[in-house]
Parts: C-alpha cells; structure tokens; sequence
C-alpha cells in the first residue's frame, strides 16, 4: 500500500511532460527499499540465514535423517556421530531431527505471535491517535496498563492458567506483547491525521475507516514493518523461554527450548542435548534483529540510531 | 514543582485500579480449585465448605476483590494456598536476596555500559564501535538460559572453577573463616548468575548511552567550548557527557522494577533463593495468592517507577518543563 502512495509510474511522467522524450525512469520504491537493505551486509547474511530456516522447516519431513519420536534406549545419551549429527537425547531420540522439526515450532511460533501483536498494537494505536479524546485517553490508559505488568511474568501466569496448545501459546504470547508497538502507531498518527492529504480525503467524504486504512495506515507501515520483524525474534526467545521452563508446546513434540530443557538435566554427561538447540535459537533471532535493523536503514533513514 | 508531582502521583490512581483489576481477573480465570489444594485428598464436602468459607472462596467475586483490594492497601496479600503462611513473609524472606544480586548486576552493567557507550560515540565507525555494535546485537540475541547452561557447564561442570547453585557455602562465614575468605566465597556464588543477568540488559544501556552521547556532541555548546578553545577533555567531560548522562539518569527510575523482578529463569537455574524462584514455584504448584502478590507488585513499582523517571528527568534537566 505504502507503494501505491508514493510510485509515481513512468506512464504518467510520459503524459505530464506531453510525450516529450524522457529517458530517466524514476525508481520503484519497493526497489529503492531493496537497493539500499543490500548495502546492509549483515541484514542480508540475516535474510539468507532465514530463508534457509523457513526451507528447512518446510521440508522437514525429507531434512530429518529420523523419525523425531523415534526412541532407541541402547543408544542413550550418545555424543554426535556419523548417524546422529548432533548426537541423541536421555532416551536415544535423534537431537537433529528433533531440531529440524523443532524449527517449525519456534519459526511458527514467532511468525503468528508477532502478528498477533502487530495486528492488535496497530489497531489500538490507530484508533486512538486518529479519533483522539476521551478514546484516546482510554485506550491508552488500557497500553499503560498492559505495559506495566512484568511481561514475562505476565505470560507466564496466563500460560499457566490456560490449556497449553500451540495456538495458545502464539496467542498469549502475542496478546502481551503489543502495548510497545500501541504506542509507536498512535504517535504516527497523531502526526498524519494533521496532514494535508487526509483533509483531502475527508473533503471527497472517505469514511474514518478508509482514512485509517487506506489513507494514514500505509505512510505509518516503516516503523512498523521494523517493529515487527524485531518482534518476531523476541517471540522466538519468549517461546524458547516457556518452552525451556516445561510450559511450551506439550511433548512428543519438540521445540528448540523443550530439547534445552531436556538437556539441562543431562548437561554434565550430554553437552551437546544442550548446545545445538540454543545456536539456533540464538542465529534465528540475531538474524530477526539484523533483518529489522536493515529495515530501518532502508524504509527511513531518519529513523536511524 | 509540587503541582507537578501531586498530579503526577493522581494519574497514577486509576493505573493501579485497573492493574489491580487485570489481576485479579487472571487469577479467577484460573481453572482448578484451589480448595482443592487446601484440603485433604478424602475431605468431606462439608470440610470443604469450612475451608471456602475460611478463604472467603464462597463470595460474589467483586466482594472478594474489594477484600481482596482492602488487604493489599494494608501490605496484607493473604495467605499461600501451598503453606498457609502469609504471602507477605514469603515474600520478604526472598526479597533480600534478590537485592543482593540484582543491586551488584545494576552497579556492575553501568560501570561497564556508561564508558563503552561514550567511546563507541566519540569514536563512531571506528572499529571498536563496530565492534560494540557487534556485541550489543549478540547480547540481546542471545538467550540467557541457554547462556547460563553453556557457562555451567564450561567453569561449573568442566573445570570445577566456580560453584554453580546456590548463594554461599555452608559453614563458610564470618565467624568461622573470618571476612576476605567470607566475601571470597560469597563473590564465587555471584559471578555467574551476574554475567548472565548483565550480559542482557548491558548491550541496551550502552547502545543508549551512545546515541545520547552522539547526540550531545552535535549540539551547538559543544562547538562553542571547543571554538573557544578549551582542551578537548574538557569539552568531553564538562560538558558533553555531563549532559549526555541525563537521560541515562531516568533509567535509574525503571531500574526499581527490574531490582524487584527480572530474573525468574536465571534464578531457577542457579537455585538463588530469590523472588524469581519463588514466583517460578508459586507458578508450577498454582499458588495464586503469590502468583498475584508478585504481578502485583512489580507493575506497582513500574508505575512508581515512571513516576520516579519523570520526576528525575525534572531535576536533572532543568531545561524539562513540567507543565
């Protein structure tokens, strides 16, 4: 959407300028975007890093050398080796297949948790700052609120008191999770409501809704596209928390916190149960952080540091 | 001035209604009887009955929140279901240590976060502000459990260096091993815990610190002290960073919830007989009055502590109106 603002197509330059001949062609703005994120080399290193991650999780089924609920007790506890890349668990469980499928958890988890937040954040914050007031003033009151609680005790108190599923566990982690961003998108708002091209909208009779949407929402989406790509590596590190402290995603099946957790009782004769599960975590987040930290270089320069 | 802070503490009012309303919410939402808990396996149903009645279980839910409110108003959070001792001693027994570790962690992250910030700004796109960058990025990607365990198990299990639970050893104190092998042996017990706990927080404060830095030294009093010649030192010192660290002085406001919480996991895997354990207990054995008490508790003190940040940033800044 926020393309559509702001392309000005070639086609209409052609007709402004009578026909004349004009050679340059002004750049997309998706393309000067992309342009300028490719200066960002770590971002990039983070982009690749994810797409690989999101494939292997995909295709985990053809990635895992076993089947990741396979138990084998004479195999216990083995170091890697040639049939188990990242060695086996207290009950002979294969660590890498268990990783493998473990990343579908974890990148699901961060993926529908962040949008959870995003979405919620972004409609409180657009509400309140486009209508202002007395909606202003509640709703705020209300982000204020949220925002006070400690947030990861927070989540852990709802997660113990709801059924523990999956799609709470993305839900509750989400629902926490969005008073930060609340706030980023009213104080958008506040300032392009003011603005010319939304009194232009509102003269041709658009509905606050369309304004919202389709008029203020897309030249408010730099700070939020940044926000969010850095919220879904601190949903990956929110579930890996739960999941480590026994409250994720049930047993048999795995997430990169729940193989930690079970390595954490092994950790002086099993190291490894340990060490591959947290490289991941900590590489799939890292590269959330680059990815969003050269968003921001590339949506909004002026958004930097 | 007193306009200001009077108002300011009435805002905060109707904030802590409403957290105390959330809470309690939560805590009702909860399935699973905690009379259930409290009784016997065999109780009769009339047993039962009593101990709702004793608990005042057996109330409309808004009474039980108006009690509930009053209690709390008076530092009374009522009794743990587990113990049936009152949630406030619980509490108070932890809180010591808690302090204990989370007040050398803030001393320890500002000694390091305050000098790294403001060399990473007087030297920007040096290397050793990449290099600070690089850290700080790392730092808040990494996981602290996953951290605590690679350190456990390099200079706790490995090497044997250091102990990897707990806060001291037994029958290592004043009295029997005199003050240095005491303080000796209490230090052993904090390394660990501090560098996992400080790791985190450290790569934000320095990152802050360097873009308030670099902020300040583009302002126009700085070009004026160093075209009127002062020696560059001066500059930095007298007036760069006196300025730079005003804001850094606010975050001292938001430091008062995080003393009090923060460090539930790395608390668990240490076992440092803190708030965070007992919070991480009271969750697992669905002990609501603690759950509650401690939720409670810390958005109290982040309220009270935005409260305090707004009122430092007035003082230390006196360009600040407090309108």
């Amino acid at each position: 959407m926020a393309v559509a603002e702001k392309r000005t197509s070639p086609n209409n330059l052609d007709q402004n300028f009578g026909g004349e001949a004009l050679t340059l062609k002004p750049e997309s703005y998706v393309r000067m975007v992309w342009r300028r994120f490719k200066r960002h080399k770590l971002a990039m290193a983070g982009l690749y890093f994810l797409l690989a991650m999101y494939l292997v999780a995909i295709l985990a089924p053809y990635i895992a050398t076993q089947d990741y609920r396979a138990v084998d007790p004479p195999n216990r506890l083995k170091p890697p080796s040639r049939e188990h890349w990242m060695g086996t668990d207290h009950i002979g469980r294969d660590i890498f297949s268990r990783v493998v499928w473990g990343s579908r958890v974890s990148l699901s988890v961060g993926f529908v948790a962040a949008g959870v937040a995003v979405t919620v954040g972004t409609v409180i914050g657009a509400v309140a700052g486009y209508f202002g007031g007395w909606v202003d003033d509640v709703l705020m009151r209300f982000t204020e609120i949220v925002m006070s609680f400690p947030t990861f005790f927070l989540l852990l108190t709802i997660i113990s008191i709801v059924e523990r599923s999956i799609f709470n566990i993305m839900l509750v982690i989400g629902f926490t999770s969005w008073p930060g961003l609340a706030r980023i998108v009213r104080g958008q708002f506040l300032s392009l409501r003011e603005q010319e091209f939304v009194m232009a909208a509102r003269a041709l009779g658009a509905s606050d809704a369309r304004i919202i949407f389709r008029h203020i929402l897309p030249n408010a989406m730099a700070p939020i596209i940044v926000s969010a790509t850095l919220r879904i590596g601190s949903a990956i590190l929110s579930e890996s928390s739960l999941s480590f402290l026994g409250l994720g995603v049930p047993e048999p099946f795995p997430s990169w916190g729940s193989i930690l957790n079970t390595g954490r009782t092994y950790l002086r004769y099993a190291p490894w149960i340990t060490t591959f599960p947290g490289i991941f975590i900590f590489l799939t987040v890292l590269a959330f952080n680059y990815v969003g930290d050269g968003l921001r270089d590339a949506l909004d320069p002026r958004l930097k540091d | 001035m007193l306009n200001y802070v009077v108002r300011r503490l009435l805002q905060m009012i109707p904030l802590l209604i409403g957290i105390s309303i959330i809470n309690f919410t939560i805590m009702h939402l909860a399935p699973g009887d905690p009379v259930l808990l409290l009784s016997e396996r065999n109780a009769t149903p009339e047993e039962l009955a009593r101990i709702r009645a004793l608990y005042g279980l057996d109330e409309p839910i808004h009474v039980q929140y108006v009690k509930w409110l009053g209690h709390v108003l008076k530092g009374d959070f009522g009794r743990s279901f587990v113990d049936g001792r009152p949630v406030m001693d619980h509490i108070l027994e932890r809180l010591p240590y808690t302090l204990y570790l989370n007040f050398i962690v803030m001393i320890i992250i500002y000694l390091v976060a305050i000098p790294v910030g403001v060399i990473s700004a007087l030297r920007q796109y040096s290397k050793f502000d990449h290099a600070v960058t690089f850290f700080t990025f790392l730092g808040q990607a990494l996981p602290s459990f996953w951290f605590a365990l690679l350190l456990i198990y390099a200079v706790g299990i490995k090497s044997n260096w250091l102990p990897i639970a707990g806060v001291a050893t037994i029958g290592v104190n004043v009295k029997t091993s005199g003050l240095w092998a005491t303080i000796l042996d209490r230090a052993k017990y904090l390394i660990l815990p501090v560098t996992v706990v400080s790791l985190g927080s450290m790569a934000g404060i320095a990152r802050y610190m360097r873009s308030s830095m670099l902020e300040v030294i583009r302002q126009d009093y700085v070009r004026t002290a160093r075209a009127k010649g002062l020696p560059e030192k001066a500059v930095i010192i007298k007036h760069a960073l006196r300025n730079a660290l005003l804001p850094i002085v606010t975050l001292l406001g938001f430091e008062l919830p995080a003393l009090f919480s923060g460090t539930a996991i790395i608390e668990t895997i240490f076992s440092w007989p803190g708030l965070g354990l007992l919070s991480m207990r009271a969750i697992f054995q669905r002990d609501y009055q603690i759950v509650m008490a401690m939720n409670m508790i810390g958005a109290t003190l982040m309220v009270l502590g935005n409260f305090l940040a707004d009122i430092l940033y007035v003082i230390v800044d006196p360009r600040i109106k407090y309108s």
